[in-house]
């Protein structure tokens, strides 16, 4: 199917988004909604990484984790959306910065 | 060859989507990349022999998460503008670590031996949904129920955080209104002719308060 692309050029693919993401976060570090859209980039690569392997090894265990991965993120995200509305009610402002009221 | 030029492209508005979700300065233009990003990950995993788990990502992501974040974006009044000062103060030694992993990434992804071609869906069945469904259905069945218990999980742990009762606004109390009886809210009166309906006469029942 593939005439010249392997593994390997979609594992860099991968590698590339993580890493993104994670830039991602470093420069949003104070507004958490950009945070958790990093955090789905990062989930993102690893269900390419899943996705690509599977299709590589012929094996569809890879499938069958990007599935519940997929679940477990939208789990996640439902859950974190709902806490940065609490939070914003609460709080006025979504600043990861100002949710200090625990510090000693 | 078709397969290797649709890669590039996928793979292009991947990285350009992402790029966007990390550099843009309106939230709601990076949910948007977001979503342009998740819309060509499915087309990559369709690529893969995917179609199931790609066509699921467009109606998770695309089509509940976008949603959702578009939602909170819009619910929330925030100057975004503002936080972003001083965004490039961890710049310099993030792109030291980001780098480096990267590097390493890339090493470990060229050094990988796996290198096989395969068909993951398999003889018997005919799409990826039919191979996954009879994979989900036997071997994973118990983890299937359990990722249907961590939505429902999280459902009620989305409503419970963000239900709340309002005290400012007047709501009906049908119970109250079909216990409400004519002598609490009626007096019958005899007034004398040319004496008229005073005040004494009328006593109505306070509604208590709530």
């Amino acid at each position: 199917m593939f005439y010249s692309i392997t593994l390997t050029h979609i594992l860099t693919l991968s590698s590339v988004l993580l890493v993104l993401g994670l830039v991602g976060i470093v420069l949003n570090r104070r507004n958490i909604i950009a945070i958790l859209m990093c955090l789905e980039l990062i989930l993102l690569s690893a269900n390419i990484n899943l996705v690509a392997t599977s299709h590589f090894r012929a094996d569809l265990a890879g499938h069958i984790f990007t599935f519940f991965i997929l679940t477990v993120a939208a789990a996640e995200l439902a859950i974190g959306l709902a806490i940065v509305t609490l939070f914003f009610r609460n709080r006025g402002d979504i600043e990861i910065d100002s949710a200090d009221r625990m510090r000693g | 060859m078709l397969a290797d030029i649709l890669f590039l492209a996928f793979a292009t508005a991947i990285i350009l989507g992402a790029g966007t979700v990390v550099l843009a300065r309106n939230p709601m233009v990076g949910v948007l990349g977001l979503v342009f990003t998740f819309l060509n990950a499915a087309g990559l995993f369709i690529l893969l022999q995917a179609e199931f788990l790609g066509l699921l990502l467009i109606m998770v992501y695309v089509g509940a998460i976008a949603v959702m974040f578009l939602f909170v974006l819009m619910t929330i009044d925030i100057d975004f503008v503002k936080l972003r000062e001083g965004m490039a103060a961890y710049l310099p030694l993030g792109a030291v670590v980001m780098l480096a992993l990267l590097a390493e990434l890339l090493l470990a992804a060229y050094a990988a031996p796996i290198s096989g071609v395969g068909n993951p869906i398999g003889e018997g069945a005919d799409t990826s949904a039919a191979a996954l469904g009879a994979l989900l259905f036997t071997d994973y069945n118990l983890p299937f129920q359990m990722a249907g218990l961590v939505l429902l999980t999280a459902m009620v742990g989305a409503i419970v955080l963000t239900h709340r009762r309002r005290s400012d606004v007047k709501r009906q109390n049908i119970a109250k209104q079909v216990l409400r009886k004519p002598e609490d809210s009626m007096t019958l009166t005899q007034p004398k002719v040319g004496g008229g309906v005073t005040a004494s006469h009328w006593e109505p029942q306070t509604v208590e308060e709530k």
